[in-house]
């Protein structure tokens, strides 16, 4: 094989969903021993490509090749028997499993469990990526779950690797660990596809973009040779407006959370563990820290969906801690949880229906229990028109909406009440960057006016864009806030991983 | 191998076209199984869904609708809105006998009294006994997490041995020559439950099921705890986010469903039935849950399919003495019309997609 022989290539390949072509003539190639990045907005149609790539989805037209030979997989068996491997942003595996049986429960034909052990440890030790092959599950982090995943792609010694958003649920350190292995893996002649939209990490470390807009190639570049500016440009189609940070002044204390302690909720969750903070008037705090650390317990405690011993949560001197939710609202503290579809709105409800679940008391919505329909309406519609939400109108299913637009409504039915706190959980997860602005702006806006904001995220970039000071979640506990002015990205991630990120670091 | 994958979007139409299917399925399949047992199938549909409204005897047959008809709507009700909420309430059945007993235990004790009073406190005891019985499996569940759908389902039989021993013991007839059963309040007047319009087979449990479909149309698409238990039924979170305590509405729709079918026992009690026996529980509890999906749990729906199990009572009653069709025919036709009704309802959800093994 040439240098310049594709491990994978894609023709003209198209699909099409009712309403809608998802890919349309996309035509790229992936080299051996290159990492490249497949970039794109939400819905830009990336995934759709790749489960194209890995049997789960078929092509309408086009053809693909894989080592030269034509690749049609009728599923995702036939597609990992020619040699693609994908690793989901979303991992299968069984919590109360070692290591060792969730990759044999994967295997086609499973070598004795001895026998894959040892394949377990050479294959993390070539790669460096350490892992016990008898430890269980449920006891390893987000990215050491991670390495699993990888490693059970990598016994299958794949052609051709694709990592849908792998650094999602990284810190910043798992994150270096990971590229160092990938490099590895390049060296060794695989070829590998990179789905992100963080623009950063693809300059740093892919070799090739491929930029996907509207299901169709728009451009392929070196990312190497252009900005995150520019390659945001190609992403978007046009030149990003800058947010507007301006205007603000920190006021008094609004909310003060004072050592607030909750036990875990189910298994799955976390304990917050002696939670402090305080938020002034006009003022962003960002909470930064990877999902799983406490996120969704901290928002459902301000949110008063669990409640607190009295006297941990304080609004403006009063005290919430064993409010219920509406009474909070009344009172001015609101929340905007991360999940949209069943959490921030039920699916089967129109939007007009979904106001009521949250904007009830402050917007004279329901009258001594009786639900005003036509109020209702009314500010489905003013939601719907100052948050740019793209829908046929209010009676529209919120299920029906794409997930940026509800986002949008959710967001916009949250800051059109007014509230003198507004919490919001992954305020653009999953939104594509024309709402993502929209929705930051928004928040910057409101602060301008005299709230406090807590934003809780995921999204670095996104938690130094907006907040004045910042404090990372982990393991349910919170770390001191600093200015976010002069933080930079290592110490960040001193502070998201604790002691457990710098262990990670050190290998 | 075949799966079933969920469609993108649910019509409205069909929203409405499933019950009228599984109607018509119904009774292509009853009459299918009319024809190998030897009957004419065509005659015994007449007979069931023509006949007693409409033929030679509906004189008699048709005051009996509304008889029938009533319990099953007004139990029917208070399940919809439980259901509704993804609480599960299987034993009205028990509520109902219950509430029957209860209410039958104010007349009782007062009798030979007269008064304005006594109906409608054995129209409130009824609907206590019943409240009472639903919050049971209410609070097994707030407290334990015990499934309410065991628990409502096994305290039926416990309501039936209830209702036997007061049968045979405390409510016996002191007048009655040792029969078991209690007095009979329909030669009671102040604690009778009597016709209202001659003719009509309307009665006080008529006008109770009018205003529970009233009250529960008010309640789900005005209130905002109705919109409450709408929310938690699709989506348990959002309920929660938006205020709602999983605990309040679980006795809420338990003790509403309750407190409905224990009125439905006691006008049973002190009208049709007019006194306590072991028998007392006819299977209206249960039916009221065929009643209540097939009306799509909505007020309108729940009328009309209320009237349409009570014809399939009297049809098939009418089809025993004139065609000689098994006593058993009708629970044939109500199971048969649930099992079509969910069987079309999750085709209207789910298609049905085809995988080739690899």
């Amino acid at each position: 094989m040439t240098a310049e022989a594709a491990v994978f290539r894609a023709e003209g390949v198209g699909k099409s969903y009712p309403g809608v072509r998802a890919n349309d003539d996309v035509s790229f190639a992936v080299e051996a021993g290159q990492i490249h990045a497949l970039l794109g907005e939400n819905g830009a149609g990336k995934s759709t490509l790749v489960k194209m790539i890995y049997g789960l989805v078929k092509p309408d037209d086009g053809r693909m090749t894989l080592n030269g030979a034509h690749h049609h997989p009728a599923d995702p068996r036939a597609a990992r028997a020619a040699g693609v491997a994908m690793v989901f942003q979303h991992f299968s595996l069984f919590d109360a499993l070692t290591v060792a049986e969730n990759i044999a429960l994967g295997m086609e034909y499973p070598p004795p469990r001895r026998e894959l052990s040892a394949r377990i440890r050479q294959v993390s030790q070539d790669f460096g990526l350490p892992l016990n092959p008898a430890r269980r599950i449920v006891t390893l982090s987000a990215g050491e779950r991670q390495r699993v995943e990888i490693i059970r792609c990598l016994l299958q010694d794949p052609r051709l690797l694709i990592m849908d958003e792998p650094t999602s649920v990284l810190t910043p350190q798992e994150a270096e660990l990971l590229f160092a292995t990938l490099r590895k893996l390049a060296d060794r002649g695989t070829a590998i596809l990179y789905i992100s939209h963080k623009l950063e990490e693809i300059r740093t470390h892919c070799d090739r973009a491929t930029i996907l807009r509207g299901g169709k190639v728009v451009d392929s570049c070196d990312p190497r040779a252009h900005s995150a500016r520019e390659l945001a440009a190609m992403m978007v189609g046009g030149e990003m407006r800058p947010i507007d940070r301006s205007g603000r002044q920190a006021g008094k204390i609004l909310l003060e959370v004072k050592s607030l302690s909750l036990p875990a909720p189910n298994a799955e969750g976390t304990a917050l563990k002696s939670v402090s903070l305080s938020l002034r008037a006009g003022e962003i705090l960002g909470i930064g820290g990877v999902a799983g650390n406490g996120q969704e317990e901290l928002l459902a405690a301000l949110s008063g969906e669990v409640r607190s011993a009295p006297g941990t949560i304080l609004l403006e001197d009063r005290d919430l801690g064993a409010t219920p939710p509406q009474a909070r609202r009344r009172a001015g503290l609101l929340a905007a949880p991360e999940d949209r579809l069943g959490h921030a709105a039920v699916p089967d409800f129109s939007l007009t229906e979904n106001t009521l679940l949250t904007a009830g008391p402050r917007k004279g919505l329901v009258r001594k229990g009786l639900i005003d329909r036509a109020a209702a309406r009314a500010y489905a519609e003013q939601v719907i028109r100052d948050f740019d939400v793209r829908t046929p109108g209010p009676s529209t299913a919120a299920r029906a909406l794409s997930g940026g637009n509800l986002q949008k409504f959710v967001i916009g039915r949250e800051v059109l009440q007014a509230p003198r706190v507004l919490v919001v959980n992954q305020p653009t997860w999953g939104v594509d960057a024309g709402a993502a602005t929209a929705v930051r702006q928004s928040l910057l806006d409101l602060a301008r006016g005299g709230a406090g904001v807590i934003v809780i995220s995921q999204d670095l970039d996104e938690l130094m864009e907006l907040s004045d000071r910042f404090c990372a979640l982990n393991e349910g506990r919170l770390s001191d806030p600093r200015p976010t002015a002069g933080l930079n990205l290592d110490e960040i991630g001193l502070m998201l991983g604790g002691a457990h990120g710098m262990e990670v670091a050190q290998i | 191998m075949i799966r079933l994958v969920p469609r993108d979007q649910t019509s409205a139409a069909w929203q409405i076209a499933t019950p009228l299917l599984a109607v018509l399925a119904t009774m292509i399949a009853g009459g299918l199984l009319f024809a190998i047992m030897g009957y004419d199938p065509l005659a015994a549909i007449r007979t069931i869904f023509w006949d007693p409204l409409f033929g030679p005897a509906a004189g008699y047959s048709r005051p009996q609708l509304l008889v029938k008809a009533a319990p099953l709507i007004l139990i029917a009700s208070g399940l919809a809105v439980g259901f509704r909420a993804g609480i599960w309430n299987i034993g009205a059945e028990g509520q109902y006998i219950i509430g029957g007993i209860t209410g039958a235990a104010v007349a009782l004790a007062a009798y030979p009294a007269e008064g304005m009073w006594i109906f409608p406190a054995m129209v409130l005891a009824g609907a206590l006994g019943g409240w009472a019985w639903g919050m049971i499996p209410a609070l097994l569940r707030n407290w334990f997490g015990a499934s309410e759908i065991l628990v409502s389902l096994m305290l039926v039989y416990v309501a039936q041995r209830v209702a036997a021993w007061m049968a045979f013991g405390p409510m016996k007839n002191p007048e009655g020559y040792g029969f078991p059963g209690s007095r009979n309040l329909q030669q009671y007047p102040a604690a009778s439950n009597p016709e209202l319009i001659a003719g009509t087979g309307a009665h006080w449990g008529v006008v109770a099921a009018a205003a529970a479909v009233l009250a529960i149309w008010f309640l789900m698409s005005r209130h905002i705890r109705g919109f409450h238990i709408r929310a938690a039924g699709l989506a348990p979170r959002a309920a929660r986010f938006a205020g709602v305590r999983p605990e309040t509405l679980v006795a809420f729709c338990l003790g509403l469903s309750g407190a409905f079918a224990g009125m439905a026992g006691l006008f049973e009690v002190a009208g049709p039935a007019g006194q306590i026996t072991d028998k007392l529980g006819t299977g209206y509890g249960f039916t009221a849950i065929i009643v209540a999906f097939l009306g799509r749990l909505h007020p309108v729906g729940i009328l009309l399919a209320g009237l349409l199990l009570a014809l399939t009572y009297i049809g098939g009653e009418l089809a025993q003495l004139t065609l000689q069709l098994p006593a058993a025919t009708v629970q044939v036709f109500q199971g048969m019309l649930l099992f079509f009704l969910l069987g079309f309802d999750l085709l209207t959800r789910f298609r049905i997609a085809r995988r080739i093994a690899a």
